[in-house]
């Protein structure tokens, strides 16, 4: 079992063009820096990302935008993103909004084996147009499909050589998700250890979704709403 | 005439000991700052977080702690994390006993708009869908009306929908009202206001049975 890789651009090794990624992340809070960096540098190019959110404009996927390496994005909220925003206008960039509890869920599904699931939310709404819809119980439900994930790539606290993971306060949020849902998953974190001083009661996500990991370096983890009393 | 930290100081008085709550952002927020004495709830953030406490002092910020907002905050003794998944599988499943938020538009029926308007840049729904589509119980806090002077509450909403029939109380700068199968039963006057200024604000059906008492805050 070797799960360990150099560094990012070992990590990104075959990753193409017009693949399908998913990131985790909520806002700028969880998301692999380093692994971003490495695509920007890469020249990879129309790509599709599903990711809660785009970044801002100089972070997180805001960097991939600038350098026009997004063909889709498909998120819940992409507020923060000026480019992103040039860039849907001016018909450069597609974008599918889905509610974030189905993205979530969606992953999840992905991750255990499930094709798809029903969620009430959006029915009745433009959301629900062109989907199956069932009612259980004398309420509505909409069909909504597993995602299909080329390389999925997700940032946690802690990790060891199997692949282990153990994510730190709400910088949890889509990561273990988003692993559980590529066909290939690599894992940047913030300390790397042998596998066996992780206690294995206090892991989040466990190794077998998890086949690249390394340890990142030089962590921004860029604050977006920096609020204090 | 309420203002914004009025319409939360009344909701907090729909808020019971016990519950776990979700605030929306802006004026939902605020109902946190206004719970009467002896009223304990926690409070869930979507990104995966049950038991958000006060913003931290400066100094003491921590980027791996974020609300719903994306701004820096702090928990509570007996706080838990999450992940998104199981965070909606909370709401979906009904355990998030009040949602509080804002809207743009509710119709007689109780739908809800509150994510987009043509036209402009959109900027997607986030969690709103799926807290309006499950909550058990969801007040909305808005203005009556809009900049334009138009009446938010209306027969049908003209804005893309967020979530049908769901909308349970609307408190606004001059009422509280309870949608109801027959339309909008207005509760409770705001101080200074009378009926016929609510009546001339609501475009929807409005139900009036006998006096409507002016809210106590």
């Amino acid at each position: 079992m070797n799960k360990v890789v150099k560094n990012a651009q070992e990590a990104i090794e075959g990753i193409k063009d017009n693949m399908v990624l998913g990131i985790g992340g909520f806002g700028l809070c969880g998301i692999p820096e380093n692994c971003i960096t490495a695509l920007v540098g890469s020249g990879i190019h129309g790509l599709t990302c599903i990711s809660n959110n785009a970044g801002v404009d100089d972070f997180g996927i805001g960097l991939m935008l600038q350098t026009r390496q997004v063909r889709k994005m498909i998120a819940s909220y992409v507020g923060e993103n000026a480019e992103f925003e040039r860039q849907l206008l001016s018909g450069e960039l597609a974008v599918d909004l889905i509610p974030q509890g189905t993205l979530a869920t969606r992953l999840m599904a992905a991750g255990y084996g499930m094709p798809a699931i029903f969620t009430p939310a959006g029915v009745g709404t433009e959301v629900a147009e062109g989907k199956e819809v069932r009612r259980f119980k004398e309420k509505d439900y909409l069909l909504e499909y597993a995602f299909e994930i080329d390389f999925s790539i997700v940032k946690a606290w802690k990790g060891d050589t199997h692949g282990n993971l153990i994510f730190r306060k709400t910088s949890r949020n889509f990561n273990p998700l988003v692993a559980m849902a590529g066909k290939i998953t690599i894992a940047e974190v913030e300390h790397l250890v042998p596998a066996g001083e992780l206690e294995p009661d206090q892991i989040h996500l466990p190794g077998i979704y998890v086949h690249r990991i390394f340890e990142g370096v030089d962590y921004q983890k860029r604050i977006e709403q920096l609020t204090v009393r | 005439m309420l203002d914004k930290n009025g319409i939360a100081r009344r909701i907090a008085r729909e808020v019971k000991d016990g519950y776990y709550v979700n605030l929306g952002i802006g004026i939902p927020t605020l109902v946190a700052n206004y719970l009467p004495e002896g009223v304990n709830v926690v409070l869930q953030s979507e990104n995966g977080l049950l038991g958000i406490g006060p913003f931290p002092v400066a100094g003491e910020e921590d980027p791996d702690l974020i609300n719903a907002g994306k701004q820096t905050i702090t928990t509570v003794p007996g706080s838990a994390f999450f992940d998104s998944a199981l965070s909606f599988g909370m709401i979906r499943a009904g355990k998030v006993d009040l949602t509080i938020l804002g809207a743009m538009e509710v119709s007689e029926t109780g739908d809800i708009a509150n994510w987009k308007i043509p036209g402009k840049m959109v900027k997607g729904m986030g969690g709103a869908m799926d807290l309006v589509a499950s909550a058990k119980n969801i007040i909305v806090a808005m203005q009556h009306v809009n900049k334009a002077g138009e009446s938010k509450l209306l027969p049908k909403c003209t804005l893309p929908l967020t979530g049908v029939r769901c909308v349970k109380k609307i408190v606004t700068e001059l009422a509280v009202l309870d949608v109801t199968p027959g339309g909008f039963r207005l509760l409770e006057r705001a101080p200074g206001i009378s009926v016929e200024q609510i009546r001339n604000a609501t475009a929807g059906k409005l139900i009036i049975e006998g006096a409507i008492p002016e809210m106590v805050l």
